[in-house]
């Protein structure tokens, strides 16, 4: 009946950015709140925050099913099942993050109402910038993202939060400027910044294909940047490690979706009839972050630096996956986001865990002996841990194999063969913390913080990394229906 | 009855009981493990009754789709080679809990990781779907690099990182021919599948299926360990507990060369013929090169981990005959390289909870203060050097046999490894026991009830083995029979130019087609 409607009187649909605006909505409120309601109590704010969340999540399960236009409010976004997967992995990391973010900044002493609303616009910037079916929506989406990533940075007092926020604004700021201007090139070539009309445009040689492969390497510098991605990665470390650890958890996970998600739409849409000029670059990029992140990590001796140069080595596999044009390469890369955002995300909770109060303990000697303190946080760390090297049965096991076959499909066997040996690289410095948390005695009388929320919390985490490694076939059928891009 | 669902999994019942029994003391943490693991053996008796001799395919196949469109299946199923390797694992698992029962630190974790590893052996073991295979032989290495790190000797923690980074690195490049193969059935038979029986009918080009051989044959030679990728071992079997030892040589290392005869013999024929000649070489090196080392060692766990390496040489060097005697031989010989050498881990552990020294010479003379002690060492150092009417005599004669046939030099020098088995085991024996006892060795206990529990089936198995070898023979020879039969079907293409060799070769029966029907029959 509501197709009739529509039919009848052009309205505006809205349902497909329901969830963005029940996000900014939930936002706006919290922050009113934080001016007229003073006294509210932390809690109810993390309620709240979380019930918008909970929300969007609903709104977006409504579209599995949507047989309206492919695209909505004048081509700016697109409705697809590949969205819904998304912005539900999104909305769960949102939603541990906030949960971890409230325990932090209570233990810290630095609760301010800002937070949630921070992490909600943050939210709903990377929910859009994965349905932008438009440059130019993916550009606000990225900025919205961005601006509120840079705060919640800076969010805590230590000079380290300050100092790692502002080299992510200066440095985002230039790789924002990048992506513009792919924006620009890509319009020159095509005419337009529909991801549809570019990919029209360049598929039947009305496009300047030079141009547009100048656009495709300036967006892919963009997009590099926002995954980490070596060379563009150089933030990450920093940024990882000032940021205060709740932050860190959210951002490591929810971001790199993201920015996988619009990568893998701008490239499959609109650069579509240009793959195989895209392909060598993302070859090029997977196999040099495969391998320096790897590397680079056996040298760190904080923890938070570590798992920072792991995501870059991350993010070199999840490319690795995208190597594979259309659905093959799609698929293998939403399974392995949707297992990197589980295991990165508890990982970074059990860091937060460990470093008590603020951030004191993050250095890796801190590690030492953790099993005997704290048996619950240990395991899950080892567990997580395990599940980032790729070793069965955990989740990451099936992604690294997901993304080896998508490579294998595409013909980059040497690509699979760098990735094999980088994953036993890493599986040293994996193992590392292993071996200080069993088999060391500790160092100094540190206690891990003993709350009992973040420990209930990252066991959602980890049970699906549990799940996804022993019954990946749950998820793959969805995955893979998800799969498709439609435009 | 599901008969191998049951047994891989009934290990893992122990881990949650363990895991939530906080208050459980140190005895009955042990008691829960050694009650699991000997229902495991229980199920292991039942699977023996219930395979069929005669058969050479695999039996009591059970399968259920795992992830439908990548053409995952947990694929369980038993033959010829796997039947008696459970068997074994089942059997000495039992034992290595008891080998531990002196270690009193975090008790319930290190049974956990016993059960788990135990689970993840059986499951290698008898995993028909290559990447369940690869998931079981994977999972292996996490409770084991603990196991070694946790509760192992001073060098623990350099010893397990490298048994781990060593099998990780190998397997790497299996991983890599697993899924190299995966897309060639999605390819060639148009449904992926990881289905070791669907994966024969593919066919490869001689030169891919060199490489593929390559790929698969690093990760297992690393396992055997086949020289020169030995070196994880000696530090690995030194600084594991004596649990971790008995596991590691006893079952552990038989992966590796489970892995060549199932995988590498029935999926790359031809690649196998290749290479047999160099694998041979490397094998008979390996026999002289670890006796030789063996010979040398004043610590006498590390000369039994030696020695390891040059018996492994002989399952090696058997494998790589395809002759019915020297293969037979080589499965007849893992068994009983099971037996003899996690008995002698088991009695190193003994003497080490009592004299709190690996080194020989400064044990010397313990003959005659536990003589019970040193009779069960001298029955397996005879069962391992090869005596007559213990079981080691039976293997190691079948696969001389076997590789006089195919190689007269290899064999000659193989039986040279038999002799010097004779003398660093006897001169072991005669510096640990023989002579006069040290002053503060006097008044040790001799064996306690319970190792007396844990010694006596081992050594009847390694008596009933070395007289009744047809128990073991029976039931390993339709299956070798069928492997030896297919491999020597195939010609070897020296040219290495690219053909369809699985195209031209008709199937040789027995090689896994007739296992479906062969499964119903529980």
């Amino acid at each position: 009946m509501t197709g009739v409607l529509a039919q009848a009187t052009p309205v505006v649909e809205l349902r497909p950015v329901l969830p963005e605006l029940v996000l900014v909505g939930t936002g706006v409120v919290l922050l009113l709140a934080a001016v007229f309601a003073r006294r509210a109590a932390p809690e109810t704010l993390l309620l709240v925050g979380l019930a918008g969340v909970v929300a969007a999540a609903a709104a977006s399960i409504q579209l599995w099913d949507w047989d309206g236009d492919l695209t909505v409010l004048g081509g700016a976004v697109a409705v697809d099942r590949f969205g819904v997967v998304i912005r539900l992995i999104i909305l769960s990391v949102a939603a541990i993050g906030m949960v971890l973010g409230y325990h932090y900044f209570e233990r810290s002493g630095e609760t301010r109402s800002e937070f949630f609303p921070l992490m909600l616009f943050a939210t709903s910037g990377m929910t859009l910038f994965a349905v932008s079916a438009n440059l130019v929506t993916a550009f606000l989406a990225l900025e919205i993202l961005s601006l509120s990533l840079y705060v919640l940075t800076g969010f805590s007092n230590r000079l380290g939060s300050i100092e790692g926020a502002m080299k992510y604004f200066l440095l985002g700021a230039f790789s924002s400027a990048f992506f513009l201007f792919g924006v620009a090139m890509a319009y020159g070539a095509s005419g337009s910044t529909s991801l549809a009309a570019i990919s029209n445009a360049l598929a039947g040689r009305t496009g300047s294909i030079a141009l547009a492969v100048t656009a495709m390497g300036l967006l892919a510098i963009g997009f590099a940047f926002k995954v980490s991605a070596v060379p563009f990665h150089m933030w990450t470390p920093d940024v990882y490690q000032g940021a205060p650890t709740a932050v860190t958890a959210f951002m490591s996970a929810a971001t790199k979706v993201a920015a996988f998600a619009a990568l893998m739409r701008v490239f499959n849409i609109a650069f579509q009839p240009v793959t195989w000029d895209w392909q060598p670059v993302v070859w090029v990029l997977s196999a040099i972050s495969v391998v320096a992140g790897s590397i680079l990590a056996i040298a760190q001796t904080d923890i938070k630096r570590m798992l920072a140069y792991s995501s870059i080595s991350h993010a070199g596999f999840v490319l690795m996956g995208l190597t594979a044009a259309g659905e093959v390469g799609i698929s293998a890369a939403l399974f392995y986001l949707a297992t990197y955002a589980a295991t990165v995300i508890g990982a970074f909770g059990v860091v937060m865990v460990v470093s008590s109060r603020g951030e004191r303990n993050t250095s890796l000697s801190s590690y030492a002996g953790l099993a005997r303190r704290s048996p619950v946080a240990a395991g899950l760390l080892s567990w997580f841990l395990l599940s980032l090297t790729g070793i069965p049965p955990t989740a990451g096991f099936i992604a690294k194999v997901a993304v080896f076959r998508a490579a294998v499909e595409a013909g980059y066997w040497l690509l699979v063969l760098i990735g094999v040996l980088a994953s036993v690289v890493a599986a040293f410095f994996y193992l590392r913390v292993i071996v200080l948390m069993y088999m060391r005695e500790p160092e100094e009388d540190t206690e891990p913080d003993d709350g009992w929320l973040p420990r209930v919390v990252l066991a959602v985490p980890a049970a699906a990394v549990l799940v996804f490694g022993v019954f990946p076939g749950l998820i793959v059928g969805v995955l893979e229906e998800a799969a498709v891009l439609r435009w | 009855m599901p008969w191998l669902t049951v047994l891989i999994f009934l290990p893992l019942i122990g881990l949650p009981v363990l895991a939530l029994w906080t208050r459980a003391t140190d005895v009955q943490a042990r008691a829960v493990a050694l009650v699991v693991s000997l229902a495991t053996f229980l199920v292991a008796l039942g699977t023996l009754g219930a395979f069929d001799p005669s058969l050479p395919g695999y039996q009591l196949v059970e399968q259920a789709v795992w992830v439908r469109s990548s053409g995952l299946s947990y694929l369980v199923g038993v033959d010829g080679f796997s039947i008696w390797l459970i068997v074994l694992t089942a059997f000495m698992v039992p034992l290595a809990i008891v080998a531990s029962w002196g270690v009193s630190h975090r008790v319930r974790l290190f049974m956990a990781m016993t059960l788990l590893l135990e689970t993840a052996i059986l499951g290698s073991f008898l995993a028909l779907d290559l990447l369940l295979f690869f998931v079981f032989f994977e999972a292996l290495l996490v409770p084991m690099f603990l196991v070694i790190g946790v509760w192992g000797s001073s060098r623990r923690v350099y010893a397990s990182v490298k048994f781990f980074l060593y099998t990780m690195a190998g397997s790497a490049f299996l991983l890599l021919g697993i899924v190299f193969l995966w897309f060639q059935t999605s390819e060639q038979l148009g449904q992926a599948s990881f289905d070791i029986r669907q994966m024969e009918q593919l066919s490869l080009a001689a030169t891919t299926q060199r490489w593929l051989f390559l790929a698969f044959f690093v990760a297992f030679a690393v396992k055997v360990p086949i020289f020169p990728l030995h070196t994880w071992l000696p530090d690995a079997h030194t600084e594991a507990p004596t649990n971790g030892s008995i596991v590691l040589a006893a079952l552990l290392l038989k992966a590796g060369p489970y892995g060549l005869l199932r995988f590498n013999l029935d999926l790359f024929p031809e690649a196998s013929r290749y290479f047999a000649e160099a694998i041979g070489i490397l094998a008979v090196v390996g026999i002289v090169y670890g006796a030789i080392v063996a010979m040398m060692q004043t610590d006498v766990k590390r000369l039994v981990a030696y020695s390891s390496v040059s018996h492994m040489g002989f399952v090696i060097l058997g494998i790589f005959t395809f002759t019915a005697q020297g293969t037979s031989g080589s499965v007849m010989q893992m068994v009983n390289h099971g037996l003899s050498t996690g008995l002698l881990f088991f009695v190193i552990g003994l003497l080490y909870e009592r004299t709190h020294t690996r080194e020989m010479g400064e044990m010397g003379g313990l003959a005659s203060v536990t003589p019970w002690i040193a009779a069960v060492f001298l029955v397996a150092t005879l069962s391992s050097i090869g005596l007559p009417g213990l079981n080691n005599f039976v293997g190691e004669f079948l696969v001389v046999l076997g590789s006089f046939d195919a190689d007269r030099v290899l064999g000659a020098i193989a039986v040279a490894g038999v002799v010097l088995a004779a003398i660093y085991m006897l001169w072991a024996y005669q510096r640990t026991f023989q002579g006069p006892a040290t002053e503060r060795h006097r008044g040790l206990a001799d064996l306690l009830p319970r190792e007396i529990v844990a010694v006596v089936p081992v050594v009847a198995a390694m008596l009933v083995l070395g007289v009744y070898p047809k128990l073991v023979l029976d039931r390993v020879n339709p299956t070798t029979a069928s492997v030896v039969a297919w491999v020597q079907s195939v010609q070897v293409d020296q040219q290495g130019l690219p053909g369809g060799l699985r195209a031209e070769v008709a199937p040789v029966d027995g090689s896994g087609d007739q296992t479906a029907a062969a499964g119903a029959t529980p």
